[in-house]
């Protein structure tokens, strides 16, 4: 008895269906269901890498123990003296008050972790530990993936993308940035380090701070600093007052002069420390200081309680609202570098989507008509697969949320030519056993038989390439490892087990009289 | 339709040692110009920064390059056509120490006097990853090679397994020096498609060699140059067909793909040349120069049938006990 229906055509039916329901939201781009994205390569949009200065987390980690340190002992009473940050990252300082010692090394063990303190009769050591330091690092990553996130959420574009790739190294992308102004601003904010400090002047020494040397000012426990706009230096305090992480909001506002200014304002603590320090310091200078240049140095009139700091420094609107953004969404801990930069525009995108459409359209059809010249019948069964096959590269790639690239595209193309590889295969092999008579049945399902290891094989090696291109490729690389891995994958089921069950399916309709119609060979010639 | 029919074997395997020595002769120039010539390396890997620009019109080359000559980062780089009149692309070597200014933006003041001009695409990568992704790449050819040669040797046998990889790096090498002497520029898409020939060219070897496997066990005649012919034979007909397909699809993303994807089409038209090439006259002869024996190797699987067929019958007498 001639099974008509099969479990193999049942199968490949199925995948048909499968293929066609899920590559629907893609092909038509529909707003809902799962669909492939495309790769900025296609779409257009920015690519950055980049690198991250974790040992300037480490730096600023110790400059700001150094200032919980002087806030601490001041606020208890504890007298001090010679409080340094020395070159090996230790900090260093003395106790005047013998009395002190016990409550110090106290207040110091609760209040800064991470640390070993050890001591010489009255002079003290502050160090990080090393698994402190190792932490600080990965914290400073982390926390630039965090910030740049925010600040490119902030900036208003559609979807952007910001993760840590491998140990120390942040992707960004940004799919449809058009114009190089939107560029610049973009990475601008984004390697803007956003560190605000608020530092005393050393009004002590300042008059000499044109002929001092950062030696000499390091000597003093001070830092040589230049205005934003103008080559003016000021001689400030090393260790700052307070720095940006006390910063809870950052607005931009304006001036008297109707000049844009960022206002922003201190958390509970901060608006403590602030308001000691003007308390303490009125009729001096205050410098406020972003990334090491100094925006402004206002005199302290009287104590400033509640909070509320302003920065002007000759902004426009635009570079104001940036920074405020920046302050708001937080320092970066360590400063980021870019390492690469890849650049796409839209009108590039659209061209080669459009190249790589009718390269594949036009390959696509190539195949089909060779296949059914060349096979007849079994050529059109073969391409029925090939069709099956597109559409369930298409499902997969949608359900699993993949992105198409160039070279992804480039893959389906290459798909198209080794997909028919199999029907190649086994169309010969059937072809074979019909030169010997072999019965059409018999011819069938021994061509299938015969062919299978080789088509298995064959795909098991170019698989394995495949997964290790996954594996080690990068970006559009492997996008076009996936879509030829899925392509192989797919093939097996398509190709081997649909085309076997039309087969088996129509098998009782194939009539003996016209090989050639079905197989492409002339009657004439078999036995 | 029928082209390639199965008469009687052709008779390669006595004309293998004059296949040889092409390969070996190819081999060597391509060798020689890896060598002397060298690759040309491109952003991806050397580092640096290549800037695509199309103008309204025709671009002014010369313009361009004048105009750049006038800031000292960018004295110096090379301006070339890419695919069109219209398109330009220009490559400098700079190193990331200039990378913290907008490379892009300051190509449009540079070039703002020369025309019309849209800034297309920026790759801009510094030397530290340029470097890195040069191993990885390294990496990803070893790798692939081995686990590929782990997976013939179980399906096989250890000769075929090294008559794959010989065969697979002759295509690659080959490959390799057809990019030289075109100069195509090699980014990451090379070696994508040095990896996808390495892929390729085993597929088309592994055709062959299952069917070698197959006429050991059913072909009568212990000669194994007779059985090579036989098989390479009986598959000459897939080999070529299957060649065709994948080379004239590839042939039109070549043609119409556009210029970014023309370095890896032709990568690949090259690979699928020489590979079709290669498992037709090399992979099969290799095997033979290795030394295999058919009778050895039907040896070993009658003992290892004997040892099937043994344990079949304990299993047998294990299960009649036990009813």
């Amino acid at each position: 008895m001639v099974k008509t229906l099969n479990y193999r055509v049942i199968l490949f039916a199925f995948a048909l269906i499968f293929g066609i329901v899920f590559s629907i939201p893609s092909l038509t781009q529909s707003e809902s269901g799962k669909k492939i994205t495309l790769g900025l390569d296609l779409q257009g949009g920015l690519h950055m890498l980049l690198g991250i200065k974790s040992e300037v987390a480490i730096e600023s980690r110790i400059k700001s123990m150094a200032a919980t340190v002087k806030y601490l002992f001041d606020d208890e009473e504890i007298i001090f003296d010679d409080l340094r940050m020395n070159e090996d990252g230790t900090i260093t300082f003395e106790l005047l008050d013998a009395d002190d010692v016990t409550k110090a090394i106290a207040l110091l063990k609760k209040e800064i972790e991470g640390t070993v303190l050890s001591q010489k009769s009255l002079n003290f050591s502050l160090e990080m530990t090393e698994e402190e330091q190792i932490r600080t690092k990965q914290n400073a990553i982390g926390q630039a993936v965090d910030t740049i996130r925010n600040r490119l959420n902030e900036f208003g574009l559609a979807e952007p993308t910001v993760a840590k790739q491998g140990t120390d190294k942040i992707l960004v992308e940004v799919p449809g940035i058009k114009n190089r102004a939107d560029i610049e601003r973009l990475k601008k904010l984004i390697e803007r380090a956003a560190h605000l400090q608020l530092m005393a002047v050393d009004e002590d020494r300042i008059a000499r701070v044109n002929t001092m040397s950062a030696n000499e000012a390091k000597s003093f426990g001070d830092v040589i600093l230049t205005d934003v706009k103008t080559p003016e230096k000021y001689l400030v305090r090393a260790i700052p007052v307070l720095d940006g992480s006390m910063l809870t909001d950052a607005k931009v506002g304006f001036d008297e002069n109707n000049q844009p200014v960022i206002n922003f304002a201190l958390n509970g603590q901060g608006a403590k420390i602030f308001g000691d320090f003007t308390g303490k310091y009125v009729g001096k200078r205050m410098a406020v200081v972003l990334d090491n240049m100094v925006y402004s140095a206002p005199n302290i009139n009287e104590r400033i309680g509640g909070g509320h700091v302003q920065i002007s420094g000759n902004f426009t609107f635009g570079e104001a609202q940036d920074l405020a953004i920046a302050l708001r969404s937080g320092a970066l801990l360590a400063p980021v570098i870019i390492e690469s930069e890849r650049f796409i525009g839209p009108s590039l995108g659209a061209d080669s989507i459009k190249a790589s459409s009718l390269a594949l359209a036009l390959g696509f059809l190539l195949v089909v008509i060779f296949m059914v010249i060349y096979y007849g019948m079994a050529g059109v069964i073969a391409n029925v697969a090939l069709i099956g096959n597109l559409f369930l590269i298409l499902a997969i790639m949608s359900l699993v949320g993949a992105t198409l690239t160039l070279p992804g595209m480039a893959g389906i193309v290459l798909t198209v030519g080794m997909a028919v590889d199999a029907n190649v295969i086994i169309n010969e092999r059937i072809r074979e056993l019909l030169h010997q008579g072999k019965s059409i049945g018999k011819s069938i399902e021994d061509g299938y038989n015969n062919a299978f290891t080789a088509i298995f094989d064959a795909n098991v090696t170019t698989l394995i390439a495949a997964i290790v291109l996954v594996v080690y490729g990068t970006g559009a690389i492997k996008g076009f490892a996936i879509t030829m891995g899925i392509g192989i994958a797919a093939s097996m089921l398509t190709a081997i087990v649909g085309t076997h069950g039309i087969y088996q399916w129509i098998l009782p309709k194939i009539d003996k009289k016209k090989l050639n119609f079905w197989f492409g060979i002339k009657q004439e010639e078999t036995k | 339709m029928e082209v390639f029919k199965y008469k009687k074997p052709l008779s390669l395997m006595a004309k293998s040692k004059r296949f040889g020595l092409l390969s070996i002769v190819v081999l060597l120039l391509s060798v020689g110009l890896i060598l002397t010539k060298g690759f040309n390396l491109g952003v991806d890997f050397a580092g640096g920064t290549l800037i695509q620009v199309k103008y309204a019109g025709e671009a002014p080359i010369e313009k361009i390059r004048d105009a750049l000559n006038t800031d000292k980062t960018y004295k110096g780089a090379s301006v070339t056509f890419f695919g069109s009149q219209e398109e330009v692309v220009i490559r400098t070597k700079m190193s990331s120490g200039v990378l913290g200014e907008d490379v892009g933006a300051k190509v449009s003041v540079l070039l703002k006097d020369t025309g019309t001009l849209e800034i297309r695409r920026v790759d801009m990568i510094g030397a530290k990853v340029g470097s890195e992704l040069r191993t990885k790449g390294f990496d990803a050819m070893l790798i692939a090679i081995i686990g590929i040669l782990l997976y013939v040797s179980f399906r096989f046998e250890w000769r075929f397994a090294v008559a794959s990889v010989l065969a697979l790096i002759h295509d690659i090498t080959i490959a390799m020096g057809m990019i030289v002497l075109f100069s195509v520029e090699v980014n990451l898409d090379i070696l994508a498609a040095l990896l996808t020939i390495l892929g390729y060219s085993l597929n088309d070897t592994i055709i062959v060699f299952d069917r070698i496997r197959e006429g050991i066990r059913t072909i009568k005649n212990p000669d194994l140059s007779a059985i090579i012919d036989e098989s390479v034979t009986r598959t000459l007909s897939r080999t070529t067909l299957t060649s065709l397909t994948t080379f004239f699809v590839v042939l039109t993303l070549f043609i119409f793909g556009g210029e970014i994807i023309h370095g890896f089409a032709f990568t690949l038209l090259v690979g699928i040349v020489v590979g079709t090439y290669s498992s037709i006259f090399v992979a099969s002869p290799i095997l033979m120069w290795l030394g295999f024996s058919v009778s050895g190797f039907r040896e070993k699987e009658a003992i290892k049938l004997k040892r099937d067929k043994e344990k079949e019958k304990m299993r047998a007498m294990y299960e009649n006990g036990t009813m």
